[in-house]
C-alpha cells in the first residue's frame, strides 16, 4: 500500500533524465549568475533564494528535470526556471497571484525529505541541520513538487531548506500572515465586490429576511460584540425571544435564524449551552427559546443535535487525512500500486461516506421543512461547523437562489464567514502544533455541493471549476474571507492594526485571481435559467396544513437523546399538550428509510431545476470529485477526452447560435424581441477553437506537455488475486483433449 | 416493429404468436411489492401489465430467459409462495405467484419452458419465424472483401486467400482470409496443423501508414514435449518481415501460468528459442469461467437492491472492473505497439474469446472508422461473428441447460469496455449508449439472426442470412435514435483510454437499469445540445428567408413579418431553457 503518510522506507525512484550534467551547469551558469525573482506582489518580501535547484518535472513522459532558482517569500515558495521561457502556450487559466510553480505558504500541506533514499516526514520541530538530498512538497491543492538539492552548494541548500521549513511549518502569529502585508496596499480603492452580500450590515440581513419572507427579528445589540464574540455583528432570532433572554447567556444557545421556507416555517441553528449551567435557570431559558422557535410557525419544532448522528470534526479530519494521501502521488509506480485496491482504499477512508451522511442529514431537515412544515433547530457544540454544513446544504436544496453564483457566495458569506465558522483554527493557517481544532469542514461542504452539482448540473449557475477554485482559495493568504475565526476577530484585526485600519480583498473579487476570460469558466453553460414568464406562471400551491386537534401520545415518542435538549423537549411536549394546538413531528425510527421514501416520492415528480432538489444517495451515485483530486496526476489525464470534450462542443455551438443572432439582429429581425433579450455572454468562449487536444482536467492541466503515448498500467499481475480453481480451469476442457 | 408486438400493447396479441393471454397472476416486484396483473405470452415475449400499478409493465423477450423454476408446492404455506421464478440473462430475476389451486401454473410453466428454450424442444428460434420488415437490409452492412478493400488490401505483401472457401482449412474461420503474400496455400495447411483447431494467424487490420498489422490466431500446439513446427515459425517470421518490423510481438492474452498449464492439454505458447525474432507478452486476462463468476457476483450486489453499506468494496470484490481494466490495458498495449510500427500476433487458447476482445478494442483505438455507427457494425461482423466467437455456446440461445460451463459474458465484457471508452471520449464515437444497450438486448432476444450460432460455417448451413433479419436492419432503419449528437467525425487519431480504476466505472445504465431509483433521464447536456441544434437550424432557416426576401424588392419583408404563418420569435423561445 501507500507509504506516503507514514514517511516509511519506500524509496522513490529517481526516474528523471537530466539533459545537462551538473558540470555543464556550473560553467554555463556562473558568469550570468543572477538570481531571478518572480514579479513580487505588493508587500511581498523575499526571505531566501537559492540557485541552482533541480525541479523534477512530472508532467511529461521523459521525466526530466529543470534547473532554476528556488525562493521563499512571505507569500509563497516559488521556483523560477533558468530556461528562458519558450513561447508561452496560451494559458487559459492563469492565476494572477501565483503561477504553476508557486506554492502559497498556507497551501503547503506536508514536507518530506529524502535522506539516503528514505522518505521522511519533516516536522517543524525537527533538527534541520541535516538537509535532505531531495525535498518533496505536498500541497493542500493536491499538487506535488519535488526538488533536488544535491546540485546546490551545501550552505545554500541548508539555507533554503531551513527557510522553507521555518515558514511553512513553524507556528506563526496571525499578524505574520501575508494578508496583513498585502491588505493595506490596495487601500481605499479596494471596494467590496458589488454583488456579494457580506452580511456585516443590518441591511444585508434584512434584505435576506425579506427575500425569504421570514418573520423573525434582527438583533442589533451585538454591533460591538457586547453580547458575544462568537456571534455575528447582526443576526436574526425568533421574534418571540425577549430582550431579557437575549442577553441571559453570552450568545450561547440562542437559536439563530438561517432561512425561512415559503410556508412560514424556518431553519435555526444554535450552539450548546455549557453543561455546567445551573440546571433550573438554563432549562427554563431553553424552554423559552424552543417556545420562541416553535412560535415562528404553527407551534412545532424539531430539534436535531447534529453530533448525535454525524461524525465530529476530528473524525472528519482523520478521514480526510487518509483520503488525500491517495491523490498526493509521487510517481507512476505509486499511482499504479494504489490503483490495485482503489475502490476499497477510497471506501476505507470513509470520506465519501461522511459526505453522504451530511447530505442525508440535510435531506432529513429538508423533509421536515418541506413536507411537515415544521420549524427545525439544529444544534452542535459550537454551532458553527456541521450546523453551517447542514444549514447551507438545506438552503441549496430548497432555494434556487442559492444555486446562482451570487446566491451561493451570499450563502457562504452568511452561514460561514459572517456565521463565524472558525476558518483560522479549522484550516490551521498558523501551523499550530495542537491540531485538535483542525478539520476540513468547509471543504466537506464544498464536496457535498459538488455531489449536487454533479447530479443536477442544469440547476446550478456555477461550474465544477468554480468549486475547485474556491476550494483552492481557502489557502491563498491574500484574502480576508477565510482567514479568521469570527467576525469579532476580523474586526479587531482591522481596527487594532499598527498600520492603521486595514481592508482585505474578498475571495469573491475574482478579478484579483483571474482575468475575465478565465472567470467565464466559473459559469455552467448548462445552467437552466429561469424565464421571466415562467416565474409568474408557476405559483407554488400552498400546502394546506392539517392541524391535529388531539395528539396521540405515541406521537410524542422521540428517540432517546442523551443531549440536554431532552428535558426541554419533554417540557415543551407538556406545553404543547396543554395548548392542544399543534403537531409534533415524529422522528422516524430509521431516518434512512424515511428519507428514502421522501426521495422516491420526489423522484416520481417531473424534475424542476428551480424547485426542490434532492441528491440520490445510493452507492453508485456518490462520486469522486475527479477534477479537484486528479487534476495534477499525469497518469490520470485523458488526452482529448473527458467531459471537457462535450463542454467545448457545447460552447462551439453556443458561439454559432450567437453569431446567427447577431446577424439576424443586424437584419432587423431581432427588433421585435426587444433589448432585454440580449443577454450577456454566459459561456466561456475560451473553450472554443482550442477544443481539440484538451486534457480531461482542463482547465487545470494545460494541453501542451502531454505525450501521445498511452499510459500502460504496471503491476497488473499483483492486481488480480483470483485464487479460484476456476482460474486454472481450461476454457473448454473437454474439447481440447479430444483434439490433441 | 412487428405487428404482433404492438398488438400486445393493445391487449390483442396476434393469434399466430399468442400462446397465453389474459392469465391473472401476481408479479413479485422487488421494488414495488406484490402486484396483481395479467400476463400475455407469445412465442417471442412475456408481457405483464399490472392492474395495481399502471406504471409497472414487463416486456421480456423469451430469449432473455436463462432459467425457469417452480417455486413452492401446492401445499406451501405463506402468501404468494407458489409460483415461478425466472432468471434472466440481462441482470434481473422475475417472480410470479399464482393461486394455489388446480395446478394453475402447470400450463404456463410448460409453455414458457417450451418457447423460452425452443432448441431443447426441437423447435426453431424465433428469428426464423419473425416476419419483420425494415427499410434497411442489415445483412448488406458487411462484406469481408469490401472491408479488406477499405484497408487497401490485398497489397504487395498481403493477399486474400480463398483456401477456406468450403471451411476445409478451419471450420470456425470465415471464408476469406488475408495472409502474407509469401505464404502459399500449402504453407497455410501445414501451419494449421500446429495451431489449435486450425486457427492460423491471419490479418485483422493493417496500419495505413506504417503497414504494421494485427494478426490473430489460436495457441500453438506445443504440448508437454515442447514440440516445434518449422512452418509455423517461418510463417510468423514472414508476418514480421512484411513491413520490415525488426521484432514481432506476440500477445498471449492469458496469464503466464495458464499458458503453461495449457501444455498439459496439448496447447502452449511460442517459446523463445523457437521464435527468435519475436517477443512474447502475457496479458494476464482470465478465462471464461472467471468472467462468468465475476458477473454473477456483480449481479448479487446490484439486483434487486444496490448494496448499500459497502458499495465500493463490494464492487471491488466482484473484480468485474478489474477484468475490464486488464482487457483494456491489453488492447492499449497492442494499439500502441502497432501505431509505433511493429506488427503483432494476438492469441489466447482458441482465439475466439479474449483474442476477439483484444483485437477489436485495439482496432477501435486505432481506426476511427470503427467508431462510426456503420463501422462498429462492421467490426462486430468481422472480429466477433466472422472469426467465430461462439455466441451460441456463450449465450446459450434457446437452450435449457442454464448451468452449461461454456456460457460466459465475454461479449458483454467487450461492450462494457467499449462503453468505458465512449465515456472517456464522449465525442469520438458516432453511436450512443442506447445503441450498445440495444445490441446487448438483442444478443439474447433471438429476434435477429445476427448473433446466432457459433461460426460462419454453421450460419451458412442454417441459411441465417436468408431466413432471418439482421439486427442492423433495426438499427439502421432508425439511425437517429442510435447516434451520439456530440460525435465529431474528424477524430482520426489513436484513442488511448486510461485503464485505471480511477476512470473505470460501473455501467449503471446497463447493470442497474431495472432499479427505478436510477433515474433514466436523457443527459441534461445532451438535451441542451439538441435544443441548441434546433435553435441554430431555426435561425439558419430564418436567415435564409430574410436573404431571399432581401433580394426580392420592397414590401416583401413587411409581408413576411406580418404573415400569420411566420413564427413569432417569442413562441419559439419559450420552450427553450435559456433565452437569448
Amino acid at each position: 500500500m501507500l507509504s506516503l503518510g507514514s514517511g516509511g522506507a519506500k524509496s522513490t525512484k529517481p526516474s528523471f533524465v537530466s539533459y545537462v550534467t551538473p558540470e555543464e551547469i556550473k560553467s554555463e551558469k556562473e558568469p550570468q549568475k543572477k538570481e531571478r525573482h518572480p514579479n513580487l506582489l505588493p508587500g511581498e518580501v523575499v526571505f531566501c533564494s537559492t540557485n541552482p535547484i533541480l525541479k523534477y518535472t512530472q508532467d511529461d513522459i521523459s521525466q526530466r528535470g529543470i534547473f532554476g532558482t528556488l525562493l521563499c517569500t512571505n507569500f509563497r515558495v516559488s521556483f523560477i526556471s533558468d530556461e528562458t521561457p519558450q513561447e508561452e502556450p496560451t494559458q487559459h487559466f492563469k492565476n494572477k497571484l501565483y503561477g504553476e510553480n508557486d506554492i502559497p505558504l498556507m497551501c503547503v500541506d506536508c514536507l518530506y525529505g529524502v535522506y539516503d533514499e528514505k522518505k521522511k516526514l519533516i516536522t517543524g520541530g525537527m533538527l534541520k541541520n541535516k538537509y535532505p538530498s531531495k525535498m518533496i512538497i505536498h500541497c493542500k491543492d493536491l499538487r506535488v513538487f519535488q526538488f533536488c538539492l544535491t546540485f546546490t552548494k551545501e550552505e545554500e541548500a541548508k539555507k533554503i531548506f531551513q527557510g522553507i521549513v521555518h515558514h511553512c511549518l513553524e507556528p506563526k502569529s496571525l499578524k505574520c500572515v501575508f494578508a496583513f502585508s498585502y491588505a493595506n496596499t490596495k487601500g481605499p480603492e479596494m471596494q467590496r465586490t458589488q454583488r456579494t452580500l457580506m452580511f456585516d450590515s443590518q441591511e444585508d440581513w434584512s434584505q435576506e429576511m425579506k427575500r425569504t419572507k421570514g418573520n423573525c427579528r434582527i438583533v442589533t445589540e451585538n454591533q460591538n460584540f457586547e453580547l458575544s464574540e462568537r456571534l455575528p455583528k447582526y443576526f436574526i432570532i425568533p421574534a418571540a425571544v425577549s430582550d431579557d433572554d437575549l442577553s441571559k447567556f453570552p450568545g450561547k444557545g440562542l437559536p439563530i435564524w438561517c432561512w425561512s421556507h415559503h410556508s412560514g416555517c424556518a431553519l435555526f441553528k444554535a450552539s450548546s449551552l455549557p453543561v455546567t449551567q445551573e440546571d433550573g435557570v438554563a432549562q427554563a431559558w431553553m424552554e423559552r427559546m424552543l417556545h420562541a422557535v416553535a412560535q415562528t410557525h404553527l407551534y412545532s419544532v424539531k430539534i436535531e443535535d447534529l453530533l448525535e448522528t454525524l461524525p465530529n470534526i476530528q473524525d472528519i479530519q482523520q478521514s480526510y487525512t487518509k483520503f488525500k494521501q491517495f491523490f498526493l502521488i509521487d510517481n507512476s509506480t505509486d499511482f499504479w500500486m494504489s490503483d490495485v485496491k482503489w475502490f476499497s482504499s477510497l471506501e476505507n477512508t470513509g470520506w465519501l461516506d461522511i459526505i453522504r451522511q451530511c447530505l442525508q442529514k440535510a435531506v432529513e431537515v429538508v423533509e421536515c421543512l418541506e413536507k411537515e412544515n415544521t420549524n427545525v433547530l439544529i444544534t452542535e457544540e459550537e454551532g458553527s461547523d456541521l450546523c453551517c454544513v447542514i444549514s447551507s446544504l438545506v438552503q441549496i436544496m430548497m432555494d434556487p437562489h442559492c444555486r446562482t453564483l451570487t446566491g451561493f457566495q451570499n450563502l457562504v458569506q452568511k452561514e460561514w464567514v459572517a456565521g463565524c465558522h472558525a476558518f483560522l483554527d479549522r484550516c490551521n493557517h498558523l501551523h499550530q502544533k495542537d491540531k485538535e481544532c483542525q478539520s476540513p469542514v468547509f471543504l466537506l461542504f464544498l464536496e457535498c455541493v459538488w455531489q449536487l452539482v454533479q447530479q443536477h448540473s442544469p440547476a446550478f449557475q456555477f461550474s465544477e471549476t468554480y468549486l475547485t477554485v474556491l476550494s483552492d482559495s481557502i489557502h491563498v493568504p491574500a484574502f480576508g474571507t477565510f482567514l479568521f475565526n469570527s467576525a469579532f476577530q476580523r474586526e479587531s484585526c482591522l481596527k487594532h492594526s499598527q498600520r492603521g485600519p486595514l481592508s482585505w480583498p474578498a475571495v469573491w473579487d475574482w478579478s484579483m485571481q483571474f482575468d475575465c476570460k478565465a472567470q467565464e469558466l466559473f459559469i455552467n453553460p448548462l445552467y437552466a435559467e429561469k424565464l421571466k414568464q415562467e416565474k409568474v406562471l408557476r405559483k407554488v400551491p400552498r400546502i394546506k396544513h392539517q392541524r391535529q386537534l388531539s395528539l396521540p401520545s405515541s406521537a410524542f415518542k422521540t428517540p432517546p437523546k442523551k443531549g440536554f435538549f431532552k428535558d426541554e423537549a419533554e417540557s415543551l411536549k407538556k406545553m404543547l399538550r396543554v395548548k392542544r394546538f399543534s403537531r409534533w413531528m415524529v422522528p422516524p425510527d430509521s431516518p434512512a428509510v424515511a428519507t428514502r421514501q421522501f426521495y422516491e416520492a420526489w423522484q416520481q415528480k417531473p424534475l424542476d431545476y428551480h424547485g426542490l432538489l434532492l441528491p440520490c444517495l445510493d452507492g453508485p451515485a456518490m462520486r469522486l470529485w475527479m477534477q479537484r483530486y486528479l487534476r495534477w496526476t499525469p497518469e490520470a489525464q485523458i488526452l482529448g477526452g473527458g467531459s471537457v470534450a462535450i463542454t467545448s462542443k457545447l460552447a462551439e455551438l453556443l458561439g454559432e447560435v450567437r453569431a446567427l443572432q447577431r446577424e439576424l439582429a443586424q437584419k432587423g429581425w431581432w427588433d421585435s424581441m426587444g433589448e432585454g433579450h440580449h443577454r450577456p455572454q454566459t459561456m466561456s468562449l475560451a473553450l472554443v477553437r482550442t477544443s481539440l487536444r484538451l486534457s480531461s482536467y482542463f482547465p487545470f492541466a494545460a494541453s501542451r506537455n502531454w505525450s501521445f503515448k498511452p499510459v500502460i498500467p504496471t503491476g497488473l499481475l499483483q492486481s488480480l488475486m483470483v485464487t479460484d480453481k476456476l482460474a486454472s480451469q481450461e476454457d473448454e476442457t473437454n474439447e481440447v483433449i479430444s483434439l490433441v | 416493429m412487428i405487428v404482433c408486438l404492438i398488438n400486445v400493447h393493445a391487449a390483442q396479441p396476434l393469434c399466430g404468436c399468442c400462446v397465453f393471454s389474459d392469465k391473472d397472476l401476481i408479479y413479485m416486484c422487488p421494488f414495488h411489492g406484490a402486484l396483481k396483473g395479467k400476463v400475455f405470452i407469445t412465442n417471442y415475449r412475456l408481457y405483464f401489465r399490472s392492474t395495481d400499478m399502471s406504471t409497472v409493465t414487463l416486456d421480456v423477450p423469451l430469449g432473455v430467459i436463462g432459467r425457469i423454476e417452480k417455486m413452492g408446492g401446492a401445499s406451501s404455506r405463506g402468501e404468494n409462495s407458489y409460483g415461478l421464478d425466472i432468471t434472466c440473462k440481462d441482470m434481473r430475476n422475475l417472480r410470479f405467484a399464482l393461486k394455489q389451486e388446480g395446478h394453475s401454473r402447470r400450463d404456463i410453466f410448460g409453455e414458457l419452458f417450451k418457447y423460452a428454450f425452443p432448441l431443447s424442444h426441437g423447435m426453431p428460434l424465433f428469428a426464423f419465424l419473425s416476419q419483420e420488415k425494415f427499410e434497411e437490409n442489415g445483412w448488406s452492412v458487411y462484406n469481408s472483401i469490401d472491408e479488406y478493400r477499405r484497408q487497401n488490401l490485398p497489397s504487395e505483401q498481403w493477399r486474400i486467400s480463398f483456401i477456406n472457401e468450403s471451411y476445409e482449412l478451419c471450420d470456425t474461420y470465415p471464408v476469406h482470409l488475408v495472409v502474407p503474400y509469401k505464404a502459399t496455400d500449402e504453407d497455410l495447411r501445414r501451419v494449421a496443423t500446429f495451431r489449435s483447431r486450425g486457427r492460423i494467424p491471419v490479418l485483422s487490420w493493417i496500419h495505413r501508414e506504417n503497414q504494421a498489422v494485427i494478426t490473430r490466431c489460436s495457441q500453438p500446439l506445443v504440448g508437454m514435449s515442447g514440440k516445434r513446427n518449422k512452418d509455423d515459425e517461418r510463417y510468423l517470421d514472414i508476418i514480421r518481415e512484411a513491413n520490415g518490423t525488426p521484432r514481432l510481438t506476440i500477445y498471449d492474452a492469458r496469464p503466464n501460468v495458464n499458458a503453461v498449464a495449457n501444455k498439459a492439454t496439448g496447447g502452449g505458447y511460442e517459446g523463445d528459442d523457437a521464435y527468435q525474432n519475436a517477443d512474447l507478452v502475457f496479458l494476464d486476462i482470465h478465462n471464461i469461467h472467471v468472467m462468468r463468476e465475476s458477473l454473477k457476483k456483480l449481479k448479487d450486489i446490484v439486483y434487486p437492491n444496490v448494496e448499500e453499506a459497502h458499495w465500493l468494496s463490494s464492487l471491488e470484490s466482484t473484480h468485474w472492473l478489474e477484468h475490464i481494466k486488464l482487457v483494456l490495458s491489453g488492447a492499449i498495449q497492442i494499439a500502441d505497439k502497432v501505431s509505433s510500427g511493429s506488427s503483432v500476433v494476438v492469441h489466447c487458447s482458441d482465439g475466439w474469446d479474449r483474442t476477439a476482445q483484444l483485437t477489436s478494442l485495439a482496432m477501435l483505438m486505432l481506426d476511427s472508422y470503427y467508431r462510426t455507427l456503420r463501422g462498429f457494425q462492421v467490426l462486430l461482423e468481422k472480429e466477433w461473428i466472422g472469426f467465430g466467437h461462439k455466441f451460441t455456446s456463450r449465450i446459450g440461445h434457446g437452450d435449457k441447460n442454464h448451468a452449461d460451463q461454456d456460457r460466459s459474458p465475454i461479449f458483454l465484457q467487450f461492450v462494457d469496455c467499449v462503453w468505458q471508452m465512449t465515456k472517456q471520449f464522449p465525442t469520438a464515437f458516432e453511436f450512443n449508449e442506447r445503441c450498445l444497450v440495444t445490441i446487448l438486448d438483442h444478443l439474447y432476444s433471438c429476434r435477429f439472426g445476427t448473433f446466432l450460432y457459433n461460426c460462419e460455417s454453421v450460419r451458412d448451413s442454417n441459411k441465417v442470412r436468408s431466413k432471418t433479419v439482421s439486427l442492423w436492419s433495426l438499427i439502421n432503419s432508425d439511425k437517429a435514435a442510435y447516434v451520439n449528437p456530440f460525435y465529431t467525425s474528424d477524430c482520426s487519431r489513436v484513442l488511448y483510454p486510461v485503464a485505471s480504476m480511477r476512470h473505470l466505472e460501473l455501467w449503471v445504465n446497463y447493470y442497474i437499469r431495472w432499479n427505478p431509483r436510477i433515474r433514466h433521464q436523457q443527459s441534461p447536456v445532451e438535451q441542451r445540445y439538441k435544443e441548441l441544434l434546433a435553435l441554430r437550424d431555426q435561425y439558419l432557416k430564418k436567415l435564409e428567408e430574410l436573404q431571399l426576401s432581401d433580394s426580392t424588392p420592397s414590401s416583401a419583408r413587411l409581408t413576411n413579418s406580418s404573415t400569420p404563418n411566420a413564427p413569432l420569435p417569442n413562441q419559439h423561445l419559450t420552450h427553450l431553457q435559456t433565452p437569448f
